[in-house]
């Protein structure tokens, strides 16, 4: 009556390969959250094209610089970066129908009409400019529109742009549209 | 183990069970496999990013390609000067390189998603626009429109 039993396999062990891969997996990857501002570039314009339907009426625009010092430049008036939001604000959303300031449209957005503006912001920069001062500009400029989009959605929908449904989100988004261009780089100021 | 001598208080403390150890450091393994990505590529220049309250996160990970510019690390310093580079993949490249990098990193993805490709720019907030505007002006010319540029919320480390 020879009984034999299995030893039992020892498990105290598996803990430990465990806990070794779990180092490598630990050291190997990182946690990284990508965040940051998301744009669009305009596409090449075909040389065919004629670039007679990219002209804007004058009122419709507003240029934003930085030059080469980092120095802010709205309109054609020296700005503090502060300052910026509020002025941006006005320009794009033209509460008083001011003659200067950008011009609205009437636009059917899934059936409802609302007032567009045809604003455009343009930001022009110099090679000369610090990274760090053209995305604060940058944020600035996100943030006026996102602002916006805010008190839209308040007055339409009675809640903040983040809590409403994608549907409602994409209205919000025709109907404030983030116009934010990105001129061509001008040649000014030392070159590199 | 008659410690205290009564042959009736033989009580025998029980081992505890270690079995299911390994399960609890799986689990955790797990978790940090699901939330983490495997670093793709060693940075050979120095990133810090600038700060901006309006950071949105990229919604598609997998479906970015990531441009690096910054000043090389310390100890390629020697090599490669202290002037800003670009770093595609894992070496210094320049401008003209970017065409072919895009080219490479949409044939990795598949033909649907192609278009939802995002270039993250990773730049360093010290660089000058110059090498920034010649990136962008590349991008243009592949035609790879949608980018964003890489910047942390204030407030996270």
């Amino acid at each position: 009556m020879a009984k034999k039993k299995t030893p039992e396999i020892n498990s105290s062990s598996t803990a430990d390969i465990a806990f070794l891969l779990l180092c490598y997996f630990l050291m190997t990857t990182t946690m990284g959250e990508q965040s940051g501002l998301q744009r669009r570039l305009p596409p090449i314009p075909d040389k065919d094209v004629k670039v007679e339907d990219q002209k804007v009426n004058r009122r419709n625009i507003v240029i934003v610089r930085i030059n080469s010092a980092d120095k802010l430049f709205a309109g054609n008036e020296a700005m503090d970066i502060n300052f910026l939001k509020e002025k941006m604000k006005v320009f794009l959303s033209n509460p008083n129908n001011d003659p200067s300031l950008p011009e609205k449209e009437e636009k059917e957005i899934e059936g409802k009409t609302y007032l567009v503006s045809k604003g455009v912001i343009s930001l022009q920069n110099d090679r000369g400019t610090s990274y760090e001062a053209y995305i604060a500009v940058q944020n600035e400029l996100v943030k006026a529109v996102n602002e916006l989009r805010d008190e839209f959605s308040v007055a339409q929908f009675g809640r903040k742009f983040s809590l409403l449904t994608e549907d409602q989100q994409n209205i919000v988004k025709k109907a404030v549209p983030q116009n934010i261009s990105e001129a061509e780089p001008k040649d000014t100021g030392k070159k590199k | 183990m008659s410690k205290f001598g009564g042959s009736n208080s033989k009580k025998n403390v029980p081992g505890i069970s270690s079995g299911s150890l390994s399960d609890i450091v799986f689990m955790l393994l797990f978790f940090f496999m699901v939330t983490t990505q495997l670093r793709e590529t060693e940075n050979k220049v120095i990133v810090k990013l600038p700060e901006a309250t309006e950071a949105a996160k990229l919604e598609r990970k997998d479906l970015s390609a990531n441009i690096n510019i910054g000043t090389p690390v310390r100890h390629l310093q020697s090599q490669f000067g202290t002037d800003a580079r670009i770093q595609l993949n894992d070496s210094f490249k320049t401008v003209d390189d970017i065409r072919d990098f895009i080219a490479a990193e949409r044939d990795a993805m598949s033909e649907a998603e192609r278009s939802l490709m995002t270039v993250n720019l990773r730049v360093d907030e010290d660089v000058r626009m110059g090498i920034v505007s010649d990136v962008k002006q590349e991008l243009r010319r592949c035609s790879a429109l949608k980018i964003m540029y890489a910047s942390r919320k204030p407030g996270n480390d």
